[in-house]
């Protein structure tokens, strides 16, 4: 393909549709509609010049904005799919997915999950939409954008003719004086924002260019946060982890390499009552408790030095803090969020052991139901020694056996020896019972009491792509409101050997165009421009005639 | 401060009814309405119509503030506050965009949506509520607010795109034509519901229901409405004792459906009655009355409040979404349904914006598509909220 020149003695790069200098229409589609098609300004897109290569085709085919609106409806209707049921990633589920979304949805829950859609949306295929759509803002913005910009910049004051007459907006007539009226009109132009040029009795107006940059920035913006996106399965970017610690408890935190430490000194849960607020009191009396304020207070440290494994590490203490929900505690790029709480659950238990004959207690022992010790000695020749712990306890398939390993139901069984006992009798203890397997023994545990301490829950998260995608949406939002609350106006006038050529042409509202330009050209000679439509209303209501020849009165 | 909020709330609603009325009498003048491109002065009733808008607008603002004062907190956390609060939105976008364009048809398609919308919050729970944690942040305000105004300026488009459709769509294409019935029928079911909803509350109706849910453990369901559908093994265990007609199998949630149930019931009943006394379809009435506005501003109309919602909607509903969700809950984003529905919503303008800068996708296309991006908001508003449980489920 060749390079096409115009008449106007601009050389216009293969496939241009209007002359990018004077807009004359250079292809002979054009030249048969009424109003030309301005998008783009007619510059030639390379998808729409080329189609030989593989690479050409590949090209062309997410330069479409078909296709790319095609793919945003994909990925539309797979989002909505992902919705119908909750995703895996969001429930808890004490079974397997398959078990648990047969289970609770039946039939359809098992298609459901057999067709992935149970983690629809960090499925292959679904990413792949996604990223598809990410290659189509590409190239579809490339291929626009750059011949686009060429056009602007080279688009002259003076336009031939058929470019003039096949605007939207157009109106011809004689005037006496123009030469006279011209510096008027440019003034109230320039009043109104126009950048205004004139060339030998030939007038253009334009304003608002940049707002045709509005979705290329836009997508560049929608690009960055993809990219962001992806940062997040490259190491060290991110890490998402939960810790359970009890009141009183120092822990490494999770996801830190064993480099920070927290204490919870103490985990707070407030309830609204009628002293909050009076107005409060009908919504409390009909829902009961609604909670205020989850809280764990808590010291975080940094371990000092290089930690040897099984060697307590040197802490030094780094800030005191509360955490809270919507408060999470910030350090380094680390966030402590207040996701969850356990109430008074079950610490530690304590026993005492009683000689059955005497009922005597010949001493205590407590049990830290996290860390049972394996042997507890009571002097005098009595000991107790754990041979089995089940803390959360269940009897299957014939035996003895623990369903978690959280003390929700623990059970012992213990080997007591004493001075009659040395090699010890056997005892089974559960919460409610006590069993003694091996025959009737002399001496017994008897529970005395339970301690109990309340867990917060606590959700660590690393995110280190954040501020790629906070920088990429800001772009996005200013590309758009760019290209949406601002409009590209711009407005011909052509003095033709005694008629004046006058037409206008926006990128959008039209309605709110036309009145400026009618408060411009008002009380000139200059023929306002009239709108002949966007092709929605009849034409002869378009075309009607009575204003041609002069102003609006 | 609770009550004065309660009446200016109510004092607003029969203003905008009010209103109605007057925007109705000016498209139905035939010298009154804007012939031509509608920048010519509004006849009387019309800027009446507007004057009576706009006082109903600052009476709605001082119920907003006034229970903003009594609860301590902006009222947008439940389902009677956010969409009170769409609603005030709603009227003020009819505003903005009347004021660029003075089309009265705006008004008379736009404040009947606004009168249902108070309606329908009203019969969800009007009590002051306090908030939980989760609720507690000024992120979660400009992300709600934001999001219910972008959702407003959209849904202009979609009273535009109606008044397109009524105008537009001939009686005698079958498709169309009920296709363009059902949106005004859809309206109706709302108004059903009102009516449904506020009967049985006047007689003091109520049922306790106890039930095995999906995971086979007893719950409670109180039902406001006389039971058509039961939920699975049911027995009333409170208030009227009336059985239901149909039990339900448990991963359907009976009591919302037989809410849908009574809402359309009641909805068929006034529609036919407003078909028998008209002898002709519902939008057949109106169609005559908006034959002199021009479609190209109609249409601009439409697209124009596209543009300026989907930046606003993608500031509140995606962007501060997702920077209070990164500090309520430690992600930005989360899958979860109502999430979804946004990014859905956003997908799907975007996909209206492309089709109309590239496809051609003008006048009736796209008045099809702003009355379908209108229904997934609602969708995203009622349906997501109700019955799709998530995290952002703080409704009722």
């Amino acid at each position: 393909m060749e390079r096409v020149k115009c008449e106007c003695g601009h050389v216009n790069p293969p496939g241009t549709i209007l002359c990018e200098a004077c807009g004359k229409i250079l292809d002979p589609n054009e030249e048969k509609k009424l109003i030309i098609d301005m998008r783009y300004e007619g510059a030639a897109r390379r998808s729409q010049t080329y189609n030989r290569t593989i690479i050409d085709k590949i090209w062309n085919f997410f330069s479409s904005v078909k296709v790319g609106v095609v793919l945003i409806v994909l990925a539309l209707i797979a989002s909505a799919i992902g919705t119908i049921l909750p995703q895996e990633m969001n429930t808890t589920m004490n079974v397997p997915p398959k078990q648990y979304y047969e289970e609770n949805y039946g039939v359809f829950g098992r298609i459901y999950y057999l067709l992935g859609f149970h983690d629809l949306y960090r499925s292959t295929w679904y990413i792949l939409l996604i990223a598809a759509i990410g290659v189509s803002l590409t190239i579809c913005s490339i291929d626009r954008a750059l011949p686009l910009y060429k056009a602007l910049k080279r688009q002259r004051i003076t336009r031939h003719n058929s470019f003039m007459k096949r605007q939207r907006l157009f109106n011809e007539g004689t005037v006496e004086n123009w030469d006279d009226q011209i510096n008027t009109v440019s003034e109230r132009m320039r009043q109104k924002k126009y950048r205004v040029l004139t060339e030998s009795g030939n007038l253009f107006a334009e304003k608002g260019r940049f707002s045709r940059w509005g979705p290329y920035i836009n997508h560049i913006g929608l690009i960055i946060v993809l990219i962001g996106a992806m940062f997040r399965f490259a190491p060290g970017m991110y890490v998402n982890e939960m810790l359970w610690i009890k009141e009183g408890e120092t822990k490494a935190i999770p996801g830190t390499d064993q480099r920070y430490y927290l204490t919870n000194h103490e985990f707070i849960v407030e309830v609204y009552d009628e002293s909050d607020r009076e107005v409060y009191r009908e919504a409390l009396e009909k829902r009961g408790k609604i909670i205020k304020n989850f809280q764990t207070n808590v010291t975080l440290y940094e371990a000092e030095g290089e930690v040897l494994p099984g060697e307590d590490p040197q802490l030094k203490e780094i800030k005191k803090g509360e955490i809270r929900v919507n408060h999470p505690l910030r350090f380094e790029h680390f966030g402590l969020y207040q996701a969850s709480y356990l109430l008074n659950e079950l610490s530690a238990m304590t026993f005492q052991l009683v000689k059955k004959e005497t009922e005597e207690v010949i001493g205590e022992l407590t049990i830290d139901l996290e860390n049972p010790e394996k042997r507890y000695d009571l002097g005098k020749g009595y000991i107790v020694e754990i041979l089995a712990y089940f803390p959360d306890v269940e009897f299957k398939d014939g035996e003895l056996r623990t369903k978690s390993p959280n003390p929700n139901n623990p059970a012992f069984a213990f080997q007591i020896r004493s001075p009659e006992h040395p090699e010890g009798e056997r005892s089974v203890v559960f919460i409610q019972e006590t069993l003694e397997p091996l025959g009737e023994n002399d001496y017994k545990l008897v529970f005395k009491e339970v301690d109990t301490v309340n867990y917060s829950g606590l959700m660590v998260r690393k995110d280190r792509t954040l501020g790629l995608i906070a920088f990429g949406g800001a772009i996005f939002l200013f590309g758009v409101i760019l290209g949406s609350f601002w409009q590209h106006r711009r407005i011909w006038i052509k003095w033709d050997g005694g008629k004046l050529l006058v037409s206008a042409h926006t990128n959008k509202n039209w309605y709110g165009f036309m009145k400026e330009i009618e408060t411009i050209l008002a009380d000139t000679d200059v023929p306002i421009p009239i709108d002949r439509g966007g092709g929605l209303d009849k034409p002869e209501r378009a075309n009607k005639g009575g204003d041609v020849n002069g102003s609006t009165k | 401060m609770a009550q004065l909020s309660s009446l200016l709330l109510y004092l607003s609603f029969i203003l905008y009814l009010i209103a109605i009325l007057f925007f109705g009498a000016t498209i139905r003048q035939k010298k009154g309405i804007d012939q031509d491109r509608g920048n010519k002065p509004a006849a009387w009733p019309g800027k009446a119509g507007v004057g009576i808008t706009a006082i109903g607008f600052v009476l709605q603002t001082g119920y907003f503030i006034t229970r903003w004062i009594a609860g301590g907190y902006p009222p947008i956390s439940n389902m009677f506050e956010f969409i009170t609060f769409f609603s005030l939105m709603l009227v003020g976008a009819f505003m903005i965009l009347f004021y660029l364009y003075r089309i009265p048809a705006l008004g008379v398609f736009a404040l009947p949506i606004v009168v249902i919308l108070i309606g329908y919050a009203s019969m969800f729970s009007r009590d002051i509520t306090p908030l939980s944690p989760t609720l507690q942040s000024n992120w979660l305000i400009m992300h709600v607010m934001t999001t219910a105004a972008g959702q407003a300026i959209l849904a202009i488009s979609f009273v535009a795109g109606l008044i397109y459709l009524v105008k537009n769509i001939p009686q005698n294409d079958k498709k169309k034509a009920v296709a363009v019935e059902a949106i005004l029928f859809t309206l109706i079911i709302f108004v059903g519901f009102i009516v449904a909803a506020t009967g049985f509350a006047l007689v003091g109706y109520e049922t306790e229901i106890t039930y095995n849910d999906h995971t086979g453990e007893p719950a409670v369901v109180t039902y406001k409405l006389p039971p058509i559908f039961g939920p699975n093994e049911y027995m009333i265990t409170a208030g009227f004792n009336m059985a239901p007609m149909i039990e339900l199998p448990p991963w359907i949630k009976a009591s919302q459906l037989n809410t849908l149930t009574w809402s359309v019931l009641i909805g068929l009943i006034i529609y036919f009655i407003i078909r028998l006394l008209a002898r002709k379809r519902l939008f057949a009435l109106v169609q005559p009355l908006l034959q002199r506005m021009k479609n190209d501003v109609i249409d601009e109309v439409g697209y124009r409040s596209v543009l300026i919602g989907f930046p606003v909607f993608t500031l509140g509903a995606l962007i501060f979404g997702m920077i209070y969700a990164h500090f309520a809950w430690g992600r930005f984003w989360a899958w979860d349904p109502k999430e979804v529905w946004a990014l859905i919503t956003w997908f799907f303008y975007a996909a209206f914006l492309h089709l109309r800068l590239s496809r051609g996708w003008h006048g009736e296309n796209s008045a099809w598509l702003a009355v379908i991006g209108f229904a997934i908001i609602m969708f995203n508003l009622i349906f997501v909220n109700l019955v799709i449980a998530g995290l952002h489920s703080y409704a009722v």
